[in-house]
């Protein structure tokens, strides 16, 4: 080879190119215009097209989930009563009898559901101070519930302090693990944007998506709170928790946003846990000088029903007019805040 | 199976082959197989790998729901420099950093085994350079052997303790420790759980943290860590050689150790095949750097000739050789020595003593540079520079703060921030503030407190934080007070309802008011206005309201540092301590 190099040392004949490499070179060249050429110039509706011409095809399309149309919401039964309501001094004993009073948990969960229960831990308070739901409530409630059949049982709720804590301090997270629920953390891969049809403003908002799949029955099980803002935040007000994004825009209509509420999810029932008041100073707390006995548990498939029972006997502001979102609400046709209308049943559990 | 028929016959006798054919055949001398995995250097290994994974486990239980009793701090703890530089800047160990001890002792028996077994920085190190290195092996020779640059640790070490000596602790710049710790809690972890896919999430450095972690100044952290650990390809261990405080603590209190490598003159041959895999630049081949020498025994390992040992105490024989050594006819003992190089131990950092002296005097001049720059004083303090609860004042925090960044990692709601030179000065830099837009001081945590390793953060219970209880008296810890900026106010000046910050107030009584108000808008229709205002003497400073007021990029509620119960000097109201729980009347 060496001397073949050196009979041809013409410089010109160097800078030839042999026919092979010629051919290889001309397929990359080829290959790379052609497929670059497709890729931008194809109309975009063609196979590996990349075109974008005008600027739509490349922006984010976000995924918008919805809730089932009828919600989660059972069949209306003509002979029970709508609004139960038991007093009394054992958990327990108020939770069945309350859910007794409106057909018994077996009208309302099937053998094999899988059930998401929705409490209020919204903040990191213990539950003496009558902040989030009482665990012993929402331990006797996942019995309840699986006494029933319900294959799964899930807890779930978007805290505004940081998550975990709050279910720790509060006893929700002890009281779900021990009576065997799966508790849901809040993490940020977990939201959706979740479309609610009708909506005033909350038409599409992030939404703790993660515990729905899956779920064909919903339970909400809230505390009666004084609230600074929206004055009471009873089992409406308590989907808050199911929302994630910017939450701390509500505030600019919490009335119209606790209605929207209302329209974008119908549970299966709600119950509302009165047997710890926190009368002011809400929606935190913070001192058991604002706490007061409820014994009282509500159970009811109108969860505007049950709150304008917590206000008029619980929170005892029946001199006072009914906050706003309940006329927005009723308004939409979401429920009836007239809850004398109703069949209500009261008990006394033991 | 006889020692004879591992012997290749095509090899002549004499041929150097160190083992069988056989993965599990004995050795050519007989010892079985597994004496060729049982070597010390096989151990030491082991047992970097175990403390690096011990560490790496230790930060990531470092969070709410993980800690349940685990030393969460331990390795900060046994960082013999942490103990002795806050007792130089304190004249107190403070809590468990007499475990410190469990390093130093051994390091006066052994060496710097600490260096070479333990230390978590260094086994990464050790890792980088290893897998990472594509050099021959007469460069590796080459790039092992010690130079005067490494001098500078000691240097670096002498001006820290000298800062420390008049109370400013600035090691945790560069202590291996604290330096991975914050490498790995604010820039790595959270790289990590970015990654991490949705099933995953459980795994997670921050598991039920409603928004990723993130970290104020990451990038910086993020890529000295990557850039030291890159300087492996440039210099094998470059960090522990020239710049680690620690290594050069160890390397002082090594000189006094009881063991060292000793290498026998009368096996020896010179050829410098002990260099090749030598982590500390400590010269085997010649006079072992005591104080440079990491105890890896990868020397031992690599000598063909046995010439090398880890032993107790072993005197320099260079007084007993006979003869002319340069021509090879020395004796030492009767035995014919090999080596033409008759020293065996430099014990003493090679460090003259008047450089001792400069950098004594550079340390003595930096502290009043530092400290004449005002981020500590009581009228220059940054307005952000808001520390986190149980934090003493700042003259002794500073005397006490390693910047190892653990509080930061524990914080349950990311507002503890490892400070920018914008909050803390440089002296601060990489301390905790609080940061109202990242997070908030959630009421009933005090998770910082009890992982804080030297007391900068003092272990405080609930009932100290809140004030109640034994503690009614001194009132709660006041991190700073809440203020308005009405003019950024959707009720006050945009006659928008709002008022998120009254309701996530978490004090009783609320620390923040309202007037109510109606107005009639500019398109005709009334609005009711709740108009927020601050009562200062119920206000701890907790930033939640900063936190969740809309206004997100230059919130209308904000924080700042004023009124921090710390220092009496850094206080708002003339009765700062009532207690919010029990406000006296006035």
């Amino acid at each position: 080879m060496e001397a073949v190099r050196a009979s041809s040392p013409s410089p010109r004949s160097q800078s030839k190119l042999d026919r092979r490499r010629f051919t290889q070179h001309a397929a990359v060249v080829g290959g790379v215009s052609v497929a670059s050429a497709w890729a931008s110039l194809a109309p975009p509706d063609w196979p590996l097209s990349l075109q974008d011409p005008d600027g739509e095809r490349g922006k984010p399309k976000p995924r918008v989930l919805s809730l089932p149309e009828e919600g989660f919401a059972v069949e209306d039964s003509k002979v029970n009563a709508q609004l139960g309501v038991a007093r009394g001094q054992k958990p327990t004993n108020l939770v069945r009898a309350a859910i007794d009073a409106i057909g018994g948990i077996s009208r309302f969960v099937s053998k094999g559901d899988v059930v998401l229960i929705k409490p209020n831990v919204a903040f990191e308070r213990p539950a003496a101070l009558a902040a989030t739901t009482n665990p012993e409530i929402l331990a006797a409630l996942i019995e309840l519930v699986r006494s029933a059949g319900a294959k799964e049982i899930r807890v779930a709720d978007n805290p505004i302090e940081s998550p975990e804590s709050c279910f720790a301090r509060s006893g929700i997270q002890q009281a779900s693990i021990d009576s065997g629920a799966r508790v849901f953390l809040p993490m940020p891969a977990d939201f959706e944007l979740l479309q609610t049809p009708g909506a005033k403003h909350i038409g599409r908002w992030p939404f703790f998506w993660r515990p729905f799949v899956g779920v064909n029955k919903v339970i909400g099980v809230a505390p009666v709170k004084d609230h600074n803002l929206c004055r009471a935040s009873m089992t409406t007000k308590n989907w808050y928790g199911l929302l994630g994004g910017r939450r701390n825009q509500f505030h600019q209509d919490i009335h119209g946003i606790i209605s929207d509420l209302a329209l974008m999810l119908r549970p299966t029932f709600v119950l509302l846990d009165g047997y710890r008041i926190l009368f002011r100073s809400g929606p935190t707390g913070g001192s058991l000088s604002d706490v007061a006995p409820g014994n009282t548990v509500v159970a009811c498939q109108d969860s505007l029903a049950a709150d304008a029972y917590g206000w008029h006997e619980l929170l005892g502001r029946r001199e006072e007019t009914l906050p706003d979102y309940f006329g927005q609400a009723a308004q939409r046709g979401l429920g009836t805040p007239d809850f004398r209308s109703l069949r209500i049943k009261e008990v006394r559990a033991g | 199976m006889s020692e004879r028929t591992n012997i290749d016959p095509a090899k002549p006798e004499g041929t150097k082959t160190r083992r069988g054919n056989g993965a599990f055949s004995p050795n050519r001398d007989g010892s079985p197989w597994v004496a060729r995995v049982l070597r010390l250097t096989t151990f030491r290994i082991v047992s970097q790998a175990t403390f690096l994974g011990l560490f790496l486990f230790l930060l990531w239980v470092t969070w709410f729901s993980r800690l349940g009793g685990y030393p969460a701090s331990l390795f900060l703890e046994l960082d013999p420099l942490v103990g002795f530089a806050t007792a130089l800047s304190t004249h107190t160990v403070y809590r468990w950093l007499w475990r410190g001890l469990l390093i130093l002792i051994p390091t006066l028996i052994l060496g710097r085994v600490f260096c070479g077994w333990i230390c978590p920085y260094g086994t990464l190190h050790q890792f980088f350079g290893w897998i990472f290195n594509i050099r021959r092996n007469k460069d590796n020779i080459g790039v092992n052997v010690y130079r005067p640059l490494f001098e500078f640790k000691y240097y670096l070490l002498n001006v820290f303790l000298v800062l420390a000596a008049f109370g400013s602790l600035q090691i945790g710049l560069l202590d291996p420790i604290c330096l991975l710790t914050r490498s790995i809690a604010t820039a790595v972890q959270p790289a990590i759980d970015g990654a991490l896919p949705p099933s995953l999430a459980v795994l997670s450095s921050a598991p039920g943290a409603p928004e990723p972690r993130a970290f104020s100044g990451a990038w910086f952290i993020g890529f000295l860590l990557l850039a030291l650990l890159a300087m492996n390809t440039v210099i094998p261990r470059f960090f522990c050689r020239v710049l680690c405080p620690l290594g050069a603590f160890l390397g002082v209190l090594s000189r006094y150790a009881l063991f060292r490598i000793d290498r026998d003159l009368t096996k020896c041959t010179d050829c410098n095949l002990c260099l090749r895999h030598c982590e500390g630049a400590s010269d085997p081949q010649a006079a072992l750097r005591k104080s440079e020498c990491f105890v890896c025994f990868n020397c031992i390992d690599d000598c063909p000739e046995d010439a090398l040992s880890y032993r107790l105490t072993p005197k320099s024989f260079a007084q007993q050789i006979k003869g002319d050594i340069q021509k090879g006819a020395a004796t030492l003992f009767g035995e014919r020595v090999i080596s033409k190089i008759p020293q065996t131990e430099i014990a003493a950092p090679d460090v003259p003593r008047r450089r001792w002296v400069l950098s004594g005097v550079v340390g003595a001049f930096t502290f009043p540079f530092l400290r004449n720059s005002r981020d500590v004083d009581d009228k220059g303090f940054s307005k952000k520079a808001i520390r986190p609860p149980g934090t003493v004042a700042e003259e002794e925090f500073l005397e006490r703060c390693i910047k190892c960044d653990q509080c930061i990692n524990a914080c349950p709601t990311n507002v503890l921030q490892p400070s920018t030179l914008a909050e803390g000065g440089l002296e601060g830099l990489w301390t905790p503030v609080m940061d109202f837009r990242s997070g908030f001081c959630q009421l009933n945590c005090t998770l910082c407190s009890e992982v804080c390793p030297t007391g900068a953060i003092q272990k405080i219970n609930l009932a100290q934080k809140l004030g109640t209880r034994d503690h009614k008296e001194t009132g709660p810890i006041r991190l700073g007070t809440a203020f308005f900026n009405r003019g950024r106010c959707l009720p006050w000046s945009m006659e928008t309802p709002c008022v998120v910050c009254e309701e996530v107030c978490p004090t009783s009584p609320k620390a923040i008011g309202v007037y109510e108000e109606e107005v009639e808008r500019w398109d005709g229709t009334t609005v009711k206005l709740t108009k927020p205002y601050m009562r200062p003497e119920l206000c701890i400073g907790c930033g939640i309201c900063e936190h969740e007021c809309p206004v997100r990029d230059d919130p209308a509620v904000y924080v700042t540092a004023i009124g921090e119960s710390r220092s009496k000097n850094r206080s708002l109201l003339l009765n700062s301590e009532s207690s919010p729980i029990n406000p006296k009347k006035g």
